[in-house]
């Protein structure tokens, strides 16, 4: 007996040390790091204890920026793209032909280099005095204006970072969807057929609802998701990204760790939990909505 | 007989309804499918034109007639991206290693073996599920930057290995295998680790496999830890590289180029998605319910 | 409501290449009387589910056409159609409580059908009535039993009032007690509605007890309609006689020679009315009398009590199964001791078929 507890620890050990020392450590240092004022990283010293790292990154400009563009991000990308993703999930549920084609091409997104397709979209979007780019000659077709999406008004560039998210998050999503909407079994369609319910009635009344634990877990992942936005970010407007105005809350972390704000662990640190609070509370919110409206 | 006219309508409404609904189905799919591949097609494109071309073009051609590889030249002499490519290779190779060792033992462990604390420590790995990176993240970069370890393979490596995810997913697909046939190897006398190597693995290849490819993806794209800890270009991931180019690379302008090294880092895993992609997709299928 | 298939035929694209199209209905031709209770009865894979489905519309034939009434429906899509459907599974919908689930239907009708609230309410209870399960409405149907969730799959095909009511394997979900229950409530919500009911067996016991009409299938042909009592004592050929029965027919290897039946080399009944050929002998198991100086001779097996009555086992050379199983009153000697038993048999519950084509052969059988 004694011989085999041994040897459970035994091959537990590798990811016991791996994760007691990249995790669990960490994250308890995390919190000693948030309240140890004036932390200096070159000598390892800090002259208080107490919340002075909360308060100054709640009042730090570039943090409430980060948080604005935070939240316009998540409350615009995660209705959106859950949204546009459920309509293309059933699109892809009901037809037979082409669908594997169309399936794999959705999916590709998931597999490319965020900050390479991020490059593209910036080219794709940007105004330069040499050429407008592809986004505005698409604007011109139909009669707009020209708009700088990389280096112009806040808006056309929120707009770009929300359509850059979306593109990449929708992968997943419409995967994920179309599997549990292949899991509803075909009988309860034949019935409704039977009784001659309209498509859409089949949809809000049936397909809906008894895919909705996905729907919730897609809302729930995708608001996590989102306030963790960052390389989108960069991969569109450059690491710089307090100057654009486009800086995330995860960005203001690193920002604070490393870079030419950096060298502030504890302020880091704060932002960090604070945006874990954020991501938790909204959770839990979630949970006890889906409580309500999830039918299993 | 009145009322067989009224069906004749009735069918014929049907199927002319049917049909508008399918082509609007298809519609929708066609658009989605070109807002996905635009992006793809226009760096496939920009990569082709010459950089004179490019720059003369004030309204974009959506084509090109004098197609060039000499972009993807310069992407290879002008920057270091075939340096940049070793180094993600060889980052990516080394993770994903230590990572499958270090996950197959976990839940071997955790699956097969009786210790006690086993389910405490279960519990306690499956709380560590729900904590970000971005919580650890700082720590760990202070610890890499105290240990010196900041731009080395070694640096880059270690914080990346476990992932709590891949030994749940794996204990699961462990604890599948009826218990009976440990039993049969154990009355022939098989130790528990060839009992591991000889029956579990090879039953549970598919898991594997479907590990492998996620952690190979999440690699190859892994961008903010690589930046924190690797300052020297001689230890920039490909990531990195495309951000180091971006912003110093070929001189500002030279889009072409750029696109080029573009396509040069996508192609690994386009072409390992469009190898795998059933597998692929089947495991963030399963991946993405259970967690 | 009369329904009447003519030739109807279903064709699948076989799966491989230069697979053969396998045909699920073949040539089906049926009149169904109104108000009338019918079972299509066959073994698995005969066809019988995509007979049912093409009745309501869920497929499509490749030929043939389905009248209802003297409307020709053949083409209409499933909604158009009136018809209710009970699946095998039921296929309530989970996440809707049992009186949403028999309101469904109704919330679909348009035009001058549209019905209030109010309206669909009474309905329903009127439907949930029917089955008696008005004490359920407000349940899910996970909180259900096997049987309850079977009754409010029966409201929900009815409420609509279908012209015709289709019911796919509905007892096979059900364990031994409940079957027997439920079955006679089948009979008794279609004596009461009298809505033309169509349903899928493969038990023939379920399919003989309550329905007016039988349609035995295999393979996607018809192999005979008729009153259960005229299938089980003139089946027209071989697979007809043993499908249905329970314990099934006996089946020996026969000859017909100079007016006298004989199996093996004992004459067992004469003939009148067949020519000299080889046959196949059926016999089902109440046909056997034990008697002394009975006129086959078989080997004795055991016996078994089964209460009311015996069953005898017993071997034969000429019998195409292992055993013989003979059914019969328990008052009736038998010596369990002996070796040998003979049976004198009941011409009428002895059947004669081709041995070529196993069709029936209609002659006059007596001692």
């Amino acid at each position: 007996m004694e011989k085999q507890s041994i040897k459970g620890w035994l091959y537990l050990l590798p990811a016991v040390l791996f994760l007691g020392v990249f995790m669990v450590y960490p994250l308890i240092d995390v919190f000693i790091y948030s309240f140890e004022e004036g932390y200096n990283s070159a000598s390892q010293t800090y002259y208080g204890v107490g919340l002075y790292n909360y308060r100054y990154v709640l009042r730090d400009p570039y943090f409430l920026q980060a948080v604005k563009n935070t939240f316009i991000l998540v409350a615009v990308t995660v209705p959106l793209s859950t949204g546009i993703a459920l309509l293309i999930s059933v699109a892809l549920s009901s037809i037979k032909a082409l669908r594997n084609l169309f399936q794999t091409v959705y999916f590709l997104p998931y597999v490319t280099n965020t900050l390479a397709v991020g490059l593209v979209f910036m080219i794709l979007f940007k105004k330069t005095p040499y050429t407008d780019g592809f986004a505005n000659l698409v604007i011109n077709w139909f009669g707009g204006e020209s708009v700088d999406f990389i280096d112009g008004p806040y808006w056309a560039k929120m707009f770009v970072l929300c359509f850059y998210t979306i593109w990449v998050v929708m992968p997943f999503k419409i995967l994920i969807l179309t599997s549990a909407l292949a899991s509803v079994n075909e009988i309860y369609y034949n019935a409704a057929k039977v009784d001659g319910t309209p498509r859409l009635r089949v949809f809000a009344r049936i397909t809906l609802p008894m895919i909705s634990p996905t729907v919730f877990y897609l809302i729930i992942t995708g608001f996590i998701g989102a306030f963790k936005a960052y390389s989108d970010a960069v991969a569109l407007f450059g690491t710089n990204l307090n100057a654009a105005e486009m800086n995330t809350i995860v960005g203001y972390v690193y920002d604070m760790l490393y870079g030419n704000s950096g060298g502030y662990p504890s302020y880091a640190s704060a932002a960090a939990i604070i945006l874990f609070a954020i991501v938790l509370t909204i959770t839990c919110i979630n949970l006890m909505i889906s409580r309500k409206h999830v039918h299993y | 007989m009145a009322n067989q006219m009224d069906y004749e309508m009735i069918e014929k409404r049907a199927k002319a309804g049917n049909f508008a609904v399918k082509a609007l189905i298809y519609a929708l799919l066609a658009v989605w499918g070109i807002v996905v591949l635009f992006p793809f097609y226009w760096m496939i494109l920009t990569s082709l034109k010459s950089y004179s071309a490019y720059s003369s073009e004030f309204v974009p051609q959506l084509y090109t007639l004098a197609p060039t590889l000499e972009n993807y030249q310069d992407a290879f002499t002008a920057v270091p991206l075939g340096s940049y490519f070793i180094n993600t290779l060889i980052f990516t190779v080394a993770t994903t290693a230590i990572m499958l060792f270090v996950t197959v033992l976990a839940a071997f462990a955790f699956a097969r073996l009786d210790f006690p604390g086993k389910d405490i420590a279960f519990v306690v790995f499956l709380s560590l599920m729900m904590i970000p990176n971005e919580l650890v993240v700082i720590t760990n970069f202070v610890t890499i930057t105290n240990l010196d370890m900041r731009n080395t393979f070694v640096g880059l490596i270690l914080p990346s290995v476990t992932s709590v995810f891949y030994i749940y997913l794996l204990r699961e697909n462990f604890a599948q295998i009826p218990d009976e046939l440990y039993y049969a190897a154990k009355v022939d006398a098989t130790s528990d680790l060839k009992y591991l190597f000889k029956v579990m693995i090879p039953i549970c290849r598919p898991t594997l496999i479907t590990i492998t490819i996620l952690k190979v993806i999440e690699c190859w794209n892994s961008y903010v830890w690589p930046r924190l800890i690797t300052d020297d270009q001689a230890y920039f991931l490909v990531s990195n590289g495309i951000q180091e180019i971006r912003e110093n690379g070929f001189g500002r302008e030279n889009i072409p180029a750029m696109m080029a090294a573009v396509v040069v880092i996508s192609v690994p895993l386009i072409v390992l998605f469009l190898v795998f992609h059933k597998k692929i997709m089947a495991g963030v299928a399963r991946g993405g319910m259970k967690g | 409501m009369k329904v009447a298939l003519q030739n109807l035929t279903k064709r699948f694209p076989g799966r491989g290449r230069g697979a053969k199209d396998v045909i699920a209905v073949n040539d089906f031709t049926f009149e169904i009387p109104d108000g009338k209770l019918i079972g299509l009865l066959g073994p698995s894979g005969c066809g019988k589910s995509t007979t049912l489905n093409l009745l309501c519309g869920l497929q499509k034939p490749t030929s043939g056409r389905i009248f209802f009434g003297d409307d020709e429906v053949t083409k209409l899509p499933a909604e158009k159609r009136g018809v209710g459907f009970v699946f095998q599974n039921y296929a309530l919908y989970p996440h809707l409580t049992v009186r949403q689930n028999i309101m469904f239907p109704l919330e679909n009708l348009k035009g001058e059908q549209k019905m209030t609230k109010a309206q669909m309410q009474e309905k329903a209870l009127e439907a949930a009535r029917l089955v008696q399960i008005e004490e359920l409405m407000d349940r899910k149907p996970s909180e259900l039993s096997g049987g309850q969730q079977q009754r409010v799959a029966i409201a929900r095909a009815l409420v609509k009032r279908p012209r015709i009511l289709l019911l796919d394997e509905p007892l096979s979900n059900l364990d031994a007690r409940l079957r027997l229950q439920t079955r006679e409530e089948i009979r008794r919500i279609q004596r009461e509605t009298k809505i033309t009911t169509i349903f899928v067996t493969h038990d023939q016991e379920e399919a003989m007890s309550i329905s007016d009409l039988i349609v035995v299938m295999k393979d996607g042909v018809v192999h005979q309609i008729g009153k259960p009592q005229e299938v089980y004592d003139k089946p027209v050929n071989l697979f007809v006689a043993q499908f249905l029965g329970t314990p099934p027919v006996n089946t020996f290897d026969g000859r017909v020679k100079g007016g006298k039946l004989y199996i093996g080399d004992e004459a067992v009944l004469s003939v009148e009315g067949a020519d000299d050929q080889a046959v196949y002998v059926g016999i089902r198991p109440e046909g056997f009398v034990p008697e002394k100086d009975g006129a086959l001779g078989c080997g004795l097996v055991r016996v078994e009590v089964m209460g009311r009555d015996v069953s005898v086992v017993c071997t034969h050379g000429a019998a195409q199964n292992t055993s013989v199983r003979a059914i019969i009153d328990s008052d009736c000697e038998i010596d369990e001791e002996a070796d040998t038993v003979r049976f004198s048999l009941k011409p009428g519950k002895v059947h004669i078929f081709s041995k070529e084509t196993q069709q029936r052969i209609d002659c006059r059988l007596f001692i």
